[in-house]
């Protein structure tokens, strides 16, 4: 088991280097820089720029070296800790994310456990009664969520909100709480906001699972097994919670790969709109201004996370399920 | 035959059937030529039995068909503007003036400033009765950017006006940017489809086919593609695109990028299906013969995938119609004065709209009916293309 624990961490690292590269690769693509933007845009407010700091960061950051010797520098820096300097904010990358970074952690699970408690009730009721008015209309229901694009759903969804229960429900605390440290009082606040954007960003994954979780129980269902155990007796609801489901369990955990990569884009998108205090909107700023450690260490992070999710959620399958125990898994 | 059993202890009916015996008549019925019919037969044949998927294959070619002749359908031209009419909400048709036949028409409409709440409020005049005309002259426009014509399957009466979905804040007629918009949103879903396509069936032909280093290559690479999350990386790549180009390169730089991005799974399936036709003993035959790698590829080994490929291929249409709205709300795809739904839909933007003028968010009617249709009919596909189903 552990050896399996240490190889599957071991395929995960080159995996991220590449990662890295990419990402790096992408943000160096764009032609200029942050600071040939910047100037020009002070030169249209005919402000002058102060062109000795400039020049100091970037002597600084050696935004004269050739690329593969920043990419090094950068990637040796997030190796212990040092993600760069984010040019706009005139921070270091740490201090800007800060908070951010938890948020959007904080998000994402509880989008997931969200998604979890929603689809297994209606992939299980699709799957027991395929084929039945209710089969249907959850069906449908669940292609609906797909097919609205999020930022209307958001959008719609807060216009009603505010029609109905007066409040307003951008962001995701009560203003007054933004730079405060984590108290009971915060902690509350944010509890009260979080239900919209997790709604939003859930139902798309929420469909797309009861969708996966009806076929992979409709498949365990025609089995012989279930067959023997419903002619040795079991009632039915016994059979399909003791056996099938079980298996469908496995695939749950197994679809944390999957799912992880595709929360994580609906928050991005819902949090722009909703301006909540996660990554995305800092990301989408930092792209646009080329403020490029920034956003490429909020990409790291942000792939760096759902490595991590597939890693956990393979070591999972791992423990619950003996076959992949015995066969053994390529990574 | 058909019947219920008889009750137990009673001999079981034996049937014959009546039909005169024909030894040299050719077998009939459903089963007609299955033995020999193709795989593309067989699976048309059981895709014909799904009536929804059905459904939505032809909704969808009318739809497709349609924008060849957007022009015509539309009741105005994309950008003309009616500065008199600003916001101004749906017309409905009417057939009965005060209990009397009249036909298909709209009343007029009357604007009138609200100078308490600063909006125009619009009233219907019931004394100005426009009727419908069709297959009529009415706004010029040059078909296909090429001929000029000015015939359309429906306008609005001499001199008034036909709003069926209202007008957006610059008085343009929503149903027609609607159309219009469907030229854009639907094609990019469909091209980026094909470079997806392209792409995954090259890929993942090759590391099927041939394994070894470049099939382990590929593999890592797809895992490192799938593992950034999808938004984020079109909004990078989208912010490569520079803001000097002109709409129709950065439309076709955002299918370009869709297709990037989607082509992973297509190669993934593609590579796992000639990892096991590979082996066949056909395949063996034409290596001896001489056969070069892109023609058993080509020739031998895709045909028995390709039915599953468009299967898959038409369940990712709808991710990249919702990927090119999502690029153009967040300021990165499209730009007028090209005219997608996306577009549409980011003007529509704010929740005062919402509130105010509902009506402009009509453009998710067909955003919704189009990705439904989609489903399904990959549905259908998927499961008449799986020969074990």
């Amino acid at each position: 088991m552990l050896r399996y624990i240490l190889g599957r961490i071991l395929i995960m690292l080159p995996t991220l280097v590449v990662i890295s590269m990419l990402i790096f690769a992408i943000i160096e693509l764009p032609p200029g820089d942050y600071f040939e933007s910047y100037v020009q845009e002070l030169k249209m407010l005919g402000e002058a720029a102060n062109l000795q700091e400039i020049e100091e960061l970037k002597a600084r950051y050696h935004f004269d070296d050739p690329a593969p010797l920043r990419y090094l520098q950068w990637v040796g820096g997030m190796l212990h800790g040092d993600f760069g300097y984010s040019f706009e904010y005139r921070m270091p990358v740490n201090e800007v994310v800060g908070d951010r970074l938890w948020l959007t952690i904080l998000i994402s699970m509880v989008t997931i456990a969200f998604t979890w408690m929603l689809a297994f009730p209606i992939g299980l009721y699709s799957a027991t009664r395929q084929y039945s008015w209710g089969d249907y209309g959850l069906t449908l229901l669940g292609l609906m969520g797909i097919a609205v694009p999020h930022f209307m759903l958001a959008i719609i969804l807060m216009y009603f909100a505010n029609v109905w229960f007066g409040t307003s429900i951008g962001h995701l605390m009560d203003l007054q709480y933004l730079d405060q440290p984590m108290s009971w009082a915060k902690f509350r606040s944010i509890l009260e906001h979080i239900w919209i954007p997790v709604l939003i960003i859930g139902t798309a994954g929420t469909a797309g699972m009861a969708r996966r979780l009806r076929a992979n129980l409709l498949d365990e269902l025609g089995k012989q097994y279930v067959v023997t155990a419903r002619a040795k007796g079991l009632s039915p609801t016994r059979v399909v919670l003791k056996y099938p489901l079980r298996m469908a369990l496995n695939f749950f955990i197994a679809d944390i790969g999957s799912i992880l990569p595709q929360i994580i884009s609906g928050a991005e998108v819902t949090a722009i709109i909703l301006s909540l205090e996660t990554t995305g909107p800092m990301l989408i700023r930092a792209l646009q201004s080329q403020d490029m450690y920034l956003a490429g260490s909020f990409l790291m992070f942000l792939a760096g996370l759902t490595v991590l999710g597939v890693l956990v959620s393979d070591i999972a399958l791992s423990l619950l399920d003996p076959r992949i125990r015995l066969q053994g898994r390529r990574g | 035959m058909n019947g219920p059993l008889p009750p137990p202890g009673r001999e079981l009916g034996h049937y014959v059937s009546d039909i005169p015996f024909d030894p040299k008549a050719e077998p009939g019925g459903a089963y007609l030529g299955m033995g020999s019919a193709s795989q593309f037969r067989l699976t048309w044949l059981k895709f014909r039995r799904h009536r929804l998927a059905l459904i939505s294959g032809v909704f969808l070619l009318v739809i497709y068909g349609s924008l060849l002749i957007t022009e015509f359908l539309a009741p105005y031209r994309l950008d003309s503007r009616n500065l008199d009419f600003i916001y101004a909400p749906p017309q409905r048709v009417h057939l009965f003036h005060e209990g009397q036949w009249v036909g298909p028409f709209v009343y007029g409409q009357t604007m009138r400033l609200d100078l308490d709440q600063l909006r125009r409020v619009y009233s219907d005049d019931p004394q100005d009765i426009q009727k419908l005309r069709f297959f009529c002259r009415g706004e010029e426009y040059r078909f296909w950017k090429l001929l000029p014509a000015d015939l359309h399957l429906f306008c609005p009466a001499e001199g008034g006006r036909l709003n069926l979905l209202g007008t957006d804040r610059l008085g343009r007629d929503v149903l027609s940017r609607i159309l219009h918009g469907a030229r854009i949103s639907l094609t990019i879903g469909l091209l980026g489809t094909m470079v997806s396509f392209v792409l995954g069936i090259v890929i993942g032909g090759i590391a099927g086919y041939r394994g070894g280093w470049f099939d382990h290559a590929m593999q890592r690479m797809i895992e490192v593609i799938q593992s950034i999350p999808s938004i984020p990386l079109w909004m990078t790549l989208a912010a490569i695109i520079p803001m000097s180009w002109s709409p129709l390169l950065v439309y076709l730089g955002i299918t370009v990028i869709l297709g990037m991005l989607d082509w992973t799974g297509q190669a993934r399936a593609v590579r796992s299906k000639l990892f096991a036709l590979r082996e066949e003993d056909y395949v063996l035959a034409a290596e001896l013969m001489g056969a070069k790698t892109p023609r058993i590829i080509g020739r031998h080994l895709l045909p028995g995938v390709l039915s599953h490929l468009i299967a898959s291929a038409s369940l990712s249409v709808p991710a990249m119609i919702l990927g090119e709205t999502a690029l153009t709300f967040l300021g990165l795809g499209l730009r007028p004065p090209v005219t997608s739904w996306g577009i549409l839909l980011t003007e529509a933007r704010g929740i005062n709209i919402v509130a105010l003028y509902p009506w402009l968010l009509w453009p998710m009617l067909p955003i919704i009916l189009v990705i439904l249709a989609f489903n399904f009919l990959g549905d259908g596909l998927r499961d008449a293309a799986d020969p074990y189903h």
